[in-house]
């Protein structure tokens, strides 16, 4: 198929960027959108131009890194997949496709497509871990019994690739789904009870401070994001910050 | 020296931590009054709707006893304490939810050449701040239509001797070209208030962390109901007063 595409390009961070009209021919329906961008680029390289940047790296959906915001949604139209498992198939010859970067000032643009989402990184470092001593012994995994149903729960929240499609989503460009799913799989767990009110407090100030936007319950970040994360966890965060806010631990 | 400056410097740190955090400043903190101050409104909103239902009876005895109930309601003690709770709800209210709105907006300073949100959420839902600013006009037209002038403005008094408040809607409503535009801003409110709600009720409850696999389905079809028709309940008062008219 040949398609047309309106890809944003931005040299840096502070430059001003702007959609640019590309043409690619003889796309395969069985490529993913990934690939497509790869023969974009070829051809882009072939002529001496400036390659298309854009994040990627495991291209089976486990990773998070591949991002782009796609024809008005982030990944593309299908729901339930990541850029990588997009594929061709989903368009029509001749279609036209936008394909912008994710969109967040807690998000800046590094090039092209590429976004810094170290924010994310930095809201985990804030608390979204569990602190044992992990050298050495290795404890049974069995030790501490733990029902089946919290245990299904935070399994579920643990699916987070991290992505940031929920903030791409939302139209505050809030990352609480992200924070929720974070908070949640240690939260439901016994040995994430232990430091539940530091981590959700801590995480919660993190998320503030990056400069993502409030919660509206808007739902549009569970409908988006690629592995099905609920909004189920977004209560749950609430419950958790508004347990840690009303009672002390210290 | 350095190690007082940096204990000082770590102060700061905490001071800046503490405020925003817990139930002050913080994005969820924010919400839950939201969610809170959200909540008694809606509370208010059936209490108004039955009290102001009465104006359906358009006969002499039926204006007298509105003007009754509005004496009671504006002299009853636990009413007037109410009253000005609710009052400190909606301001609270309307700026918290002003002041979440601009920070939303401010999160997202590039926009999308192409955006399609009608794919993944409802428009009353992305649109907040928009149909709550239209509530808060009505509401400041509305109070200084009835609440200013039961208070402080021109008013006639009726056969009981009560301030003659049914008049004053009835004329607000009949009044030529001004009651049909006054009936007009009306509708257009409670159009905004049932698309506010039709998010706003069942959001309110998952801020405050209610979600549940069983509850949650009726929380969203109540919310849905309410949504419409208590507004439509609203809408029907001006307008039948204006049909009244003879
Ligand atoms: C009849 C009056 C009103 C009622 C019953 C009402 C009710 C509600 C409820 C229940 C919510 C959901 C809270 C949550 O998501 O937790 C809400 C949200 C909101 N309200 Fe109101 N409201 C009213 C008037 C107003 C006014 C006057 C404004 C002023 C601008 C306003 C602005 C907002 C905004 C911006 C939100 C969304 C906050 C967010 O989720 O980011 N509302 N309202
Ligand atoms: S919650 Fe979903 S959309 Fe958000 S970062 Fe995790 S996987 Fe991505
Ligand atoms: S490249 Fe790893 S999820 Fe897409």
């Amino acid at each position: 198929m040949d398609l047309k595409l309106k890809i944003w390009r931005q040299a840096n961070t502070n430059s001003k960027g702007s959609l640019k009209d590309y043409q690619v021919k003889n796309v395969s329906a069985d490529s993913s959108f990934l690939e497509m961008m790869d023969q974009l680029n070829e051809e882009l390289i072939d002529k001496g131009d400036d390659p298309v940047a854009f994040d990627h790296d495991c291209r089976e959906g486990i990773c998070g890194m591949c991002s782009m915001h796609i024809n008005g949604e982030p990944h593309g139209p299908e729901s339930g997949t990541t850029t990588c498992q997009l594929h061709m198939r989903k368009f029509k010859d001749g279609d036209t496709i936008y394909v912008e970067p994710f969109r967040a000032k807690a998000f800046p643009v590094l090039k092209d497509l590429a976004v810094d989402r170290a924010a994310l990184d930095r809201v985990i470092q804030a608390g979204g871990f569990v602190s044992v001593n992990t050298s050495g012994n290795t404890l049974d995994a069995n030790a501490i019994p733990v029902p089946k149903a919290d245990a299904d729960a935070a399994f579920n929240a643990a699916t987070c690739i991290g992505c940031g499609g929920c903030v791409a989503a939302c139209p505050n460009a809030s990352a609480m789904l992200f924070v929720s799913a974070k908070v949640s799989q240690l939260s439901l767990l016994p040995q994430g009870k232990v430091e539940a009110k530091e981590r959700v407090t801590n995480m919660v100030n993190q998320m503030d401070l990056e400069g993502f936007g409030n919660c509206s319950n808007v739902g549009a970040c569970a409908e988006e994001c690629p592995v099905g994360i609920s909004l189920e966890n977004i209560a749950r965060l609430n419950r958790e910050y508004l347990s840690a806010s009303l009672t002390s631990s210290k | 020296m350095s190690s007082v400056l940096v204990k000082f410097a770590e102060t700061q740190n905490t001071a800046k931590k503490m405020a925003n955090s817990g139930l002050l400043g913080s994005s969820i903190a924010k919400k839950y009054w939201m969610s809170l101050t959200g909540l008694f409104l809606i509370s208010f909103l059936i209490v108004h709707l039955l009290g102001n239902l009465q104006l359906l009876d358009l006969s002499k005895e039926g204006q007298e006893q509105f003007n009754i109930y509005a004496k009671f309601m504006t002299s009853f003690p636990l009413i007037k304490i109410t009253s000005y709770f609710l009052y400190a709800s909606i301001l609270f209210h309307a700026v918290d939810g002003i002041y979440l709105a601009m920070q939303n907006r401010k999160a997202r300073p590039e926009r999308y050449a192409s955006y399609k949100p009608n794919r993944n959420s409802i428009w009353a839902s992305r649109n907040m701040g928009l149909l709550g600013t239209i509530i808060l006009a009505f509401i400041i037209l509305h109070m200084s239509q009835f609440w200013y002038t039961m208070h402080w403005g021109e008013i006639g008094i009726d056969a009981n001797g009560n301030k003659d408040l049914a008049t004053v809607v009835i004329q607000t409503y009949q009044d030529g070209t001004a009651g049909l535009i006054m009936v007009l801003l009306y509708l257009i409110a409670m159009a905004a208030v049932a698309f506010h709600l039709y998010h706003g009720f069942q959001s309110a409850f998952q801020t405050l962390g209610i979600n549940h696999s069983r509850y949650t389905p009726i929380i969203k079809t109540v919310g849905a109901a309410f949504s419409i028709i208590v507004p439509l309940a609203y809408a029907i008062i001006p307008v039948f007063v204006l049909m009244a008219k003879n």
